[in-house]
């Protein structure tokens, strides 16, 4: 799906070997507003490797849905570039698939029709079997076949995300992108949730880029979880890699002493080093 | 609605129940109509209106043949009021179709380019403020003949909620929606049968059921001025030249009536294709 000039427009840079499967370079995100322009996000460099699960966290406004938006495609930077395996993201596309903040699902179309839609898009020569197929197999994944043929506006929030998700899932994207997709759900729908796309990830294997304001959630689910400073010209402040094992089992996290150090030291970066109401720095 | 209130009340006698329930929005309709011919008789008969009040319309010859023989037919011009309406009513299916058609194209071309919304708004805006008898001289120049002109009127004065309506609904689409079709780089067909048309079809009933009174309307004013095409609009201009009020009181009842009947029927399409609720 991905146009073939992209090919042709390789620049040298990017021929380099080696290069990470996505790479955020020197990328800065400036918006002009009648105060002048205003600087969102300045110098993020960012490797991430295929198959990696990584959470970005910082606080409201700083910048994490303009980041992943630069990612899909629907922003692009003001300086520096995003590559996806070398080839300079231009535009969005099927291959990093968003699960958008709410929901957006069409209220007009049926869970199901709402994922036929997607596996429509991406694969037009299936036969209508085949993607039904893939519809069925994506929503009994999240647990939705019985409420494969009810409308958005008959499903409670949880039921959305899942079918949010399943169309995500089902065009098998290289990346996949959530923003904030659990927060608006109560805990232990929330729960299952995680623990459903860590599943289903661990099935899958593709690269997950997921905002989240849930420290404990991030060390759940996470490869790497990238904190963000304070707007505006958020940076990156650090990089924390998370190494429980997998598949990982949330009683055995809870008692490994691991946890608690890292949920400290997020929490000391994002209340203390970086609170909202302090200077940044 | 009616079901699920029988249902409710499953005990006692349900039809008795269901008549209590509904009740009120039988009978206190009736007593509003009941009163106002009563109050038009009162009102009529101490001469405070010169007109014949409503038991003087039953009573004239005239207008009790119109009432008892709505299909007669002597001559074109001569003939039952169901007829007349009928051929009003055509022509408005005519004027008003055409600019269903017209309209909701023209209205998502301009609710997809802005840049054909920002030079064409203001001439719509515009437009539409003209009234739909000022539009009948224009018409007959242009057209010539009566039968088009008329068909014109009611065209060009319903086209303005339609598109206007239209355009909005297209520029309405939520970013969200616009998102998914991006990510998901749908067809252009794709896009506009599974999510504009459906985005925008509240939008666009909204334009029609305006749309529909106003043909109406318009039909009424243009076969009066247009005289000599049956219909209507033209009885009522032969009955008061004739100075037969009751009949033009007849016809007005007609008149009333299939303005109610198509916007409910408008409105009933609404509730069947475009749900206000999801
Ligand atoms: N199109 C735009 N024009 C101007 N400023 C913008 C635009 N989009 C975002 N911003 C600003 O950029 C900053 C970062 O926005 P962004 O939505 O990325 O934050 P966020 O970290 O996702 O916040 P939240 O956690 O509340 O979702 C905000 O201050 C916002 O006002
Ligand atoms: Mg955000």
């Amino acid at each position: 799906m991905i146009s073939q000039g992209n090919q042709a427009m390789t620049t040298p840079a990017a021929v380099v070997s080696a290069e990470s499967f996505l790479r955020l370079e020197q990328v800065s995100k400036v918006y002009p507003t009648k105060k002048g322009p205003f600087t969102v996000l300045t110098d993020i460099t960012l490797d991430i490797q295929a198959g990696e699960f990584i959470c970005v966290i910082g606080h409201s406004g700083c910048g994490k849905t303009t980041l992943l938006n630069m990612v899909s495609g629907f922003v692009r930077p003001t300086t520096g570039e995003v590559r996806l395996k070398g080839q300079p993201i231009k535009e969005p596309g099927p291959d990093r698939m968003v699960v958008f903040q709410n929901y957006a699902l069409l209220p007009w179309l049926t869970a199901a029709e709402n994922v036929y839609l997607a596996v429509d898009a991406v694969w037009p020569k299936k036969s209508r079997p085949q993607k039904m197929a893939i519809v069925r197999e994506h929503l009994a994944m999240v647990g939705l076949a019985e409420a494969a043929n009810r409308y958005p506006a008959q499903l409670s929030g949880g039921m959305k995300q899942r079918v949010a998700i399943a169309r995500a899932l089902a065009i098998r994207p290289e990346i996949l992108i959530l923003d904030e997709p659990f927060g608006a759900l109560d805990a232990i729908t929330k729960e299952e949730l995680q623990e459903e796309l860590l599943s289903i990830w661990q099935k899958h294997r593709c690269t997950v880029l997921m905002i989240t304001h849930d420290i404990d959630e991030a060390l759940f689910l996470a490869d790497r979880l990238v904190m963000m400073t304070n707007g505006p010209a958020a940076k990156i402040g650090e990089i924390m890699t998370i190494p429980f094992p997998r598949p990982r089992d949330r009683e055995r996290i809870l008692e490994d002493p691991t946890y608690y150090q890292l949920r400290n030291d997020a929490l000391d970066f994002l209340y203390r080093r970086y609170h909202l109401d302090e200077e940044a720095e | 609605m009616a079901v699920a209130s029988v249902r409710r009340n499953g005990n006692a006698n349900p039809l008795l129940k269901f008549l209590r329930q509904q009740g009120a929005d039988f009978y206190l309709p009736i007593i509003g109509v009941i009163g106002f011919l009563v109050v038009w008789q009162i009102l009529s008969s101490i001469k405070i209106l010169s007109l014949p009040g409503p038991i003087q319309v039953f009573a004239d010859e005239r207008s009790r043949y119109l009432i008892f023989h709505p299909f007669y037919y002597n001559s074109p011009l001569d003939q039952g009021l169901a007829r007349q309406t009928l051929i009003s009513l055509t022509r408005v299916a005519q004027g008003y179709g055409l600019a269903a058609i017209v309209g909701i194209t023209l209205g998502i071309l301009v609710g997809t380019s802005k840049a054909l919304n920002k030079s064409l708004d203001p001439i719509f805006q515009f437009l539409r403020m003209v009234a739909p008898l000022a539009w009948v001289p224009i018409s007959l120049a242009a057209l010539r003949q009566n039968e088009p002109a008329a068909i014109f009127v009611i065209f060009i004065t319903s086209i303005w909620p339609i598109l206007i309506n239209t355009a909005v609904g297209v520029r309405e689409i939520p970013q969200d929606y616009k998102n998914v079709s991006r990510v998901l780089r749908l067809s252009k067909k794709t896009f506009f049968l599974k999510i504009l048309l459906p985005s925008a079809l509240p939008y666009i009933f909204t334009g029609l059921r305006i749309a529909i009174g106003l043909a109406w309307l318009a039909i009424i004013a243009a076969e009066i001025v247009m005289s000599g095409v049956a219909g209507i609009g033209f009885f009522i201009w032969d009955a008061y030249q004739q100075n037969y009020v009751t009949e033009i009181i007849v016809a007005v009842v007609y008149i009333g009536a299939i303005g109610l009947i198509l916007d409910r029927l408008v409105g009933f399409l609404q509730s069947k294709i475009a749900p206000a609720n999801r």
